[in-house]
């Protein structure tokens, strides 16, 4: 049922392709802007200064990005942020108050949606239920004067790439919410479009199918090397499977890069919040590299915060270690422990400074570390912020300006 | 699991240029054309009818001198205050008894409530004139129960002809209507909120006022004003039990058929018109502030039995149903007795059309043409137009406009659309008003034809089959016209494949309610109807008019037989095609 | 020059911008377009605004007629109309007096109808003056009773009979609440009666007008007519639309006494219905039923053909089996149970003066007792 590796890559037929199979992105890719790799390649999609508005709402503003071919984009965010918006204007499905789309090198801008060249797969799988998988995935096909034996075997040769092989003659409703969308992606896929457009593909599938299906969407698209951009509002599922993830907050990019630096050096509050866990401590810069937290004194390198600010400073729950208190490390500290929560692989302490006792933080240790430590009875424990671990973020300014690419 | 290896298909050159704007100058032609039948046949109307009211019957302008004579006359204004008792009458008893009704159906364990919901709307396939003629054998000087089944049990003489009689009619006539909104609403209720009113220990009366009442506020609101308006509105019933009692809607037919007022008749139309807009523009401001009550997460309720509750509910209902029942039969007895009351053999006599006017039988079958005509182009304009206003893509404003639009027939009166429809379509020429300018009617040519009668029965039941194609429209996933654009398939061909598939039972609804309304309407088409297309029901206004109340019935017999036979040969079908479409509609 | 002008302009436009202007621009040509094809020229107007635009429907052999004979009359009549002339196909619209008097003069602008056959001389005077009628002498007017047609030559209207007022009174009902048999106009006054008698509006139904217009001119003076069907209001149960339905709703006891015609009484006691025909002793309203041609732009030769016939022996035997008076004398007996000398029976009637005054007269009786908001008890 899995569509597992190839053992070759996709047979490409005597036609030429219309999206030529290039080198898959992840390994090359990164950084925010266009790497080395992708200043050799055009963008196969660029969004040139994107606005929208509704009435008086402000849905996007200053949108640029690249999305180069056979690339996995993720656009993250919360609810709210645009991102749906964002992809509902690539697709033509919306028109963008201002600004330009340019797909394989021609402005679409004001294309509708049938003269673009995209796939696309919603959150709700949107399959016809009146029409079997096979006719849901032949449905594209058939308006294309293709004959019928050949639409027949396409149509076998997707659902079976899909995992689906045998089960066409269903129809939706007899299928399960994975299976239903696997058509849904053998649908999307059939007209070989040049793009591939995810909206909330897995949010509306079960925990386990989720996880089980990101991965094979990844691979698939791998395999295909189909420029893909997908909305997600799970950062788990943008981590897994994008090449580079957009994160879009109230309209506007807040940052751009790939899974790695975005996890490792958010540019800001919000997106050091918005993907994974973060621990915030207010503070004021005292010295270059020395940001005062109540009354503990912290050594941060990373700092580029002029002195005398107020700043947040931002560490990583798995970041921070458990030290004996007796070595003589730099930042280290007192806390107690106000909750513990078992995770099965490890536990969460909640954990409040000596000197800094307003602001609670998290602290993540594996199971191992914390039966050795006998957290149960534990009421104190010595911790260390690492200071290159350690971000500093000026105070009232959690809306960056968009970065370059 | 046995990893496979599948090839994934060789990619396919879709050639999209093709796909050149042709579909969206499709749907901008398609909308432009809906908007023009909507402005031809709802707004444009109205304005030569309105203007008639300033004007003498001669054309020569009067100003306000109509609506001076009217105010003056005190039988006209007279008129006025009569519809507004027996509209407030009638709403108070319709209103009242069909939300115990509909409580009972939904919220109580009574028995055989498949059967009363069934029986309880009967007379949504009654005409009111029926309703009317029926209520003549029943409570006339004559009646079964004025003369106590001729003799044999108490006479009881209600004094049917005037207000009383109106009322019972109008009654019958917006029971079903209010029934059907009130069962609507209380269904939409949450059985979470009851649970949790009873884990807090309020008292069934206490819940009901708390919990029951404020849930179903919109659907009352709506059923009072439609109540409201079809009661003020009614011209058969009035026409039929009205005596001496004078009514608005009998006084346009008298001013414009009786003596050919028609500046008058557009006067009084005009009075008819405002309460019926005003109770319109109110409903629809107050069901804009409704919120969904029901979540995707509600729980329908489950009614619990309560014996002596059950019990008085299932009295009541049979009451109620008993009545409506008793009008049918009595019609159906009348039409089917000798010569009431002095002989009463029975005799298919009555149903020999030849010595009464109306037109007899060629009436019936041009009605059941009209209706069908109705049912087939009404369904295709309304649905293909709700589509277009819930699916389209681009031009918003006109969307917006056209659903406006679509919702004003609702608060048309069928007289009022009816005597508009004369103003509009017989004029050989229409002068543009404020501009001195004039054209030759383009539409001159429809008066007096088939097709206009057809139009105005489509535009007259607009409303109610365009807002059952909307909500069907909505229950459709909004991304199946973005799948297909994706698809570079053309929005009509996805329209055709997968969208009307998927609202055929809202398809057939409507087609139904188009029919049947079709075929017992009165009020729009008395003034439309030419003289070589004699219809049913107006045959039962000539028939009543010349007295010959037998054949009347006995063409109401027809009338109802129809309808009911449509609407079950419609269940039958549906049955077949459900069985059908199983493999799909099972989830 | 001008393609470089044009060459700019456009140029200006970006695609999309090109594109709404031109179809906008296209929308605006059609609309200016079809206002141009639709413009009415200034004769038409003058002639719309002087009422005689006429219709111009096809040279069909269809006409419409308007009647207001009874229903139960007409498809006998027709007969000979149709075996004669089976071309023709004749839309007849059957209605009360003063309906088929209103929708001729509603219509003076656009005629319906080609004929007008047996409906009141009264109505059709009143059409005559609006000039709306065409002057015909159909064959075998010389025969007509001067008395009963217009005394031009030719004449605007030819009588075929003549119908004059009668009470229904329904004998079983009657008996049961104890009424008397009314002999005359002077009964009906009578308390007794108060809410068992209807009678037809006269504002619709050419019998109730007829049967007013005679009270009215056989009173020594017109107030005194009114103070007598003031008197008469008290005792009406209900005015009703047509003069057959008091008669109708008499015979099927619904209420005792129908103020209705001597047609409708005879036949439906003829019928086998308890109802005994009172001729008044003051004598009877009357008014003559008489055919015209109405005057449109294209007079159809079926019409003509028509009001020939519609007068002509064959069909003026079949009146005679319904109408005591016709107006052409026939030698079909006396139909059973009209009164004997119907002649002697018909009240002074001046038709012209019940033309000229009928608006008058209806306007009052509509001010007097169309008010009526209670139903007698």
């Amino acid at each position: 049922m899995t569509f597992s590796e190839p053992s070759a890559v996709p047979k490409l037929g005597e036609t030429a392709p219309l999206v030529p199979p290039i080198a898959p992105a992840r390994e090359v890719v990164e950084g925010d802007g266009p790497s080395d790799h992708h200043t050799l390649t055009e963008p196969y999609l660029r969004i040139e200064n994107v606005h929208k508005t509704f009435g008086s709402f402000v849905a996007l503003k200053d949108i640029y990005l690249n999305v180069y071919p056979g690339e996995f984009v993720c656009l993250l965010g919360p609810s709210g942020c645009g991102k749906t918006t964002l992809l509902r204007i690539i697709s033509g499905l919306e028109q963008q108050t201002q600004g330009r789309v340019i797909q394989g090198g021609k402005d679409v801008s004001h294309l509708p949606p049938s003269m673009r060249d995209f796939g696309i797969v919603f959150q709700s799988y949107a399959l016809f239920p009146n029409l079997t998988a096979i006719q849901n995935v032949a449905y594209g096909l058939e308006n294309q004067q293709v004959p019928k034996a050949q639409i027949d075997q396409r149509v076998a040769e997707l659902l079976d790439m899909v995992g689906l092989g045998g089960m066409g003659h269903k129809y939706p409703s007899q299928l399960s919410g994975g299976q239903q969308q696997r058509v849904a992606l053998a649908r999307a896929l059939a007209l070989s479009p040049g793009l591939l457009l995810l909206d909330e593909p897995l949010s509306a599938l079960d925990a386990q199918v989720r996880v089980k299906l990101r991965t094979e969407i990844a691979e698939l698209q791998r395999r295909l090397g189909i420029t893909t951009v997908m909305v997600t509002h799970d950062q788990a599922e943008a981590l897994a499977m994008a090449d580079r993830i957009v994160v879009m907050d109230k309209g506007y990019i807040a940052q751009v890069g790939t899974p790695n630096s975005i996890y490792q050096s958010p540019s800001s509050p919000f997106v050091a919040n918005f993907i994974g866990v973060m621990n915030f401590l207010d503070g004021v810069v005292e010295a270059a590299d020395t940001v005062r937290c109540g009354n503990i004194l912290l050594h941060a390198p990373n700092n580029e915060v002029p002195v005398g600010q107020l700043v947040s400073i931002a560490i990583r729950p798995e970041d921070m270690r458990v030290v004996d208190g007796t070595a003589s490390v730099p930042n280290q500290a007192e806390a107690d422990v106000i909750s513990r929560e078992f995770l099965g692989s490890g536990y969460r302490l909640d954990l409040t400074l000596s000197g800094n006792a307003r602001q609670p933080i998290t602290l993540e240790i594996s199971a191992n570390r914390a039966r050795a430590m006998g957290v149960e009875a534990l009421e104190s424990l010595a911790i260390q912020l690492p200071p290159e671990m350690i971000r500093v973020f000026p105070k009232e300014s959690t809306a960056l300006s968009p970065l370059p690419l | 699991m046995t990893p496979t290896t599948p090839t994934a298909p060789r990619p396919l050159r879709v050639d999209r240029t093709k796909a050149i704007d042709t579909e969206a100058w499709i749907m901008r032609v398609l909308l432009t054309l809906g908007a023009i039948w909507l402005l031809v046949g709802v707004v444009l109307p109205l304005i030569p009818m309105i203007g008639r009211s300033f004007r003498d019957n001669n054309g020569e302008w009067v100003g306000l001198g109509n609506y001076l004579r009217y105010l003056t006359t005190p039988s006209l204004v007279q008129s006025f205050t009569n519809s507004l008792a027996v509209a407030l009458t009638t709403t108070l008893l319709a209103c009242g008894l069909g939300f115990v009704y509909a409580y009972a159906l939904t919220r109580t364990a009574m028995p055989g409530k498949q059967i009363f919901r069934t029986l309880g709307l009967l007379s949504l396939y009654i005409p009111p004139l029926a309703v009317a003629i029926g209520l003549i054998f029943l409570f006339g000087n004559q009646g079964l129960v004025t003369t106590g089944l001729f003799g044999s049990l108490p006479e009881l003489n209600i004094n049917l002809y005037g207000f009383n009689g109106i009322v019972l009619g109008e009654f019958l006539y917006c029971f079903p209507q209010a029934v059907i909104i009130l069962m609507t609403a209380l269904n939409l209720t949450d059985a979470r909120l009851y649970e949790a009113a009873e884990v807090l220990g309020a008292s069934p009366i206490k819940t009901f006022f708390t919990v029951t009442l404020p849930s179903v506020k919109y659907g009352l609101i709506s059923a009072i004003f439609v109540c409201f308006i079809l009661a003020f509105t009614d011209f058969g019933v009035p026409k039929v039990v009205g005596g001496n009692f004078n009514v608005l809607a009998t006084d346009i037919y008298k001013q414009v058929i009786g003596q050919q007022n028609f500046a008058m008749g557009a006067t009084i139309s005009v009075f008819l018109l405002v309460p019926s807009v005003l109770a319109f523009v109110i409903d629809r401001i107050v069901q804009r502030r409704q919120t969904a009550l029901v979540s995707a997460k509600s729980v329908p309720l489950q009614p619990k039995p309560n014996p002596t509750l059950d019990r008085i509910m299932f009295a009541f209902c049979t009451l109620v149903v008993g009545f409506a029942i008793a009008v049918f039969a009595t019609i159906i007895l009348a039409s089917l007795v000798r010569v009431w009351p002095y002989d009463l053999s029975l005799s298919l006599k009555n149903y020999d059309f030849g010595s009464v006017g109306g037109g007899g039988y060629r009436a019936y079958w041009n009605s059941i043409r009209m209706s069908l005509y109705t049912a087939i182009f009404g369904t295709i304009i309304v649905f293909t137009g709700a589509y277009l206003v819930e699916k389209g893509r681009g031009l918003k404003w006109l969307r917006s406009a056209k659903y406006f639009l679509s919702t004003i027939p609702l608060a048309l009166p069928g007289l009022v659309l009816g005597l508009s429809y004369v103003f509009f379509f017989n004029n050989p020429i229409w002068r543009i008003p404020f501009t001195g300018m004039a054209i030759y009617n383009p539409f001159k040519g429809l008066y007096g034809t088939m097709a206009l009668l057809v139009i105005v029965n489509i535009i007259h039941f607009y409303t109610v089959c365009f807002l059952t194609a909307t909500t069907a429209l909505k229950q459709i996933d909004p991304e199946f016209e973005a799948v297909s654009a994706s698809m570079a398939v053309p929005f009509y061909k996805t329209f055709w494949r997968v969208t009307v598939p998927l609202s055929l039972p809202a398809i057939l609804e409507i087609g139904i309610y188009f029919f049947v309304n079709a075929m017992v309407t009165i009020s729009a088409i008395i003034f439309l109807y030419p003289a070589n297309l004699p219809l049913a029901a107006v045959a039962i206004v000539n028939m009543d008019d010349a007295g010959d109340i037998s054949a009347a019935a006995a063409m109401s017999t027809l009338i109802v037989a129809t309808s009911l036979g449509v609407r079950l040969l419609y269940s039958w079908l549906t049955r077949g095609m459900r069985a059908r479409s199983e493999a799909w509609l099972s989830r | 020059m001008v393609n470089d002008l044009v060459r700019i302009v456009t140029q200006a436009f970006s695609a999309r911008r090109r594109q709404r202007f031109l179809s906008m621009a296209a929308a605006s040509f059609a609309v200016v377009l079809f206002v141009a094809a639709c413009a009415v020229s200034q004769e038409d107007l003058q002639q719309a605004d002087s009422g005689a635009a006429g219709s111009t429907s096809s040279n069909d052999s269809s006409i419409t007629v308007y009647t207001a004979l009874e229903d139960d009359q007409i498809s006998g009549y027709l007969e000979s109309f149709q075996t004669q002339n089976p071309d023709i196909t004749v839309n007849i619209v059957r209605d009360s007096t003063g309906i088929i008097t209103a929708k001729l003069l509603a219509e003076a602008n656009n005629p319906q109808a080609d004929v007008v056959w047996g409906t009141a001389a009264s109505s059709l005077l009143v059409a005559e003056e609006k000039g709306l009628l065409e002057p015909y002498a159909p064959a075998g007017v010389e025969a007509v009773n001067p008395r009963f047609r217009d005394d031009a030559n030719p004449p605007t209207w030819v009588g075929i009979d003549v119908w004059m007022s009668a009470f229904c009174v329904n004998t079983v009902e009657s008996e049961k609440l104890g009424l008397p048999i009314p002999k005359g106009w002077a009964d009906l006054v009578n308390p007794v009666y108060k809410g068992h008698i209807v009678m037809s509006n006269p504002a619709s139904s050419g019998t109730g007008f007829l049967s007013v217009s005679s009270i009215l001119q056989n009173s020594p003076t017109e107030a005194e007519g009114w103070a007598y069907l003031d008197q008469l209001h008290a005792n009406i149960a209900q005015y009703m639309h047509s003069g057959s339905r008091p008669c109708k709703a008499a015979g099927a006891g619904e209420f005792p006494i129908g103020i209705s015609f001597d047609y409708r009484a005879v036949s439906q006691k003829n019928e086998g219905e308890p109802i005994q025909p009172v001729f008044p002793v003051e004598g009877s309203g009357w008014d003559v039923e008489a055919n015209a041609l109405i005057k449109k732009a294209e007079i159809k030769d079926a019409a003509k053909t028509f009001l020939d016939w519609a007068i002509s022996p064959d069909v003026m035997a079949k009146y005679a089996e319904s109408f005591s008076i016709t107006s052409v004398k026939t030698d079909v007996p006396l139909p059973e149970g009209f009164i004997a000398d119907p002649e002697a029976q018909l009240a002074e009637n001046d038709l012209r003066w019940a033309a000229a005054n009928r608006d008058r007269i209806l306007e009052e009786w509509t001010k007097r007792y169309d008010a009526k908001s209670e139903p007698k008890t």
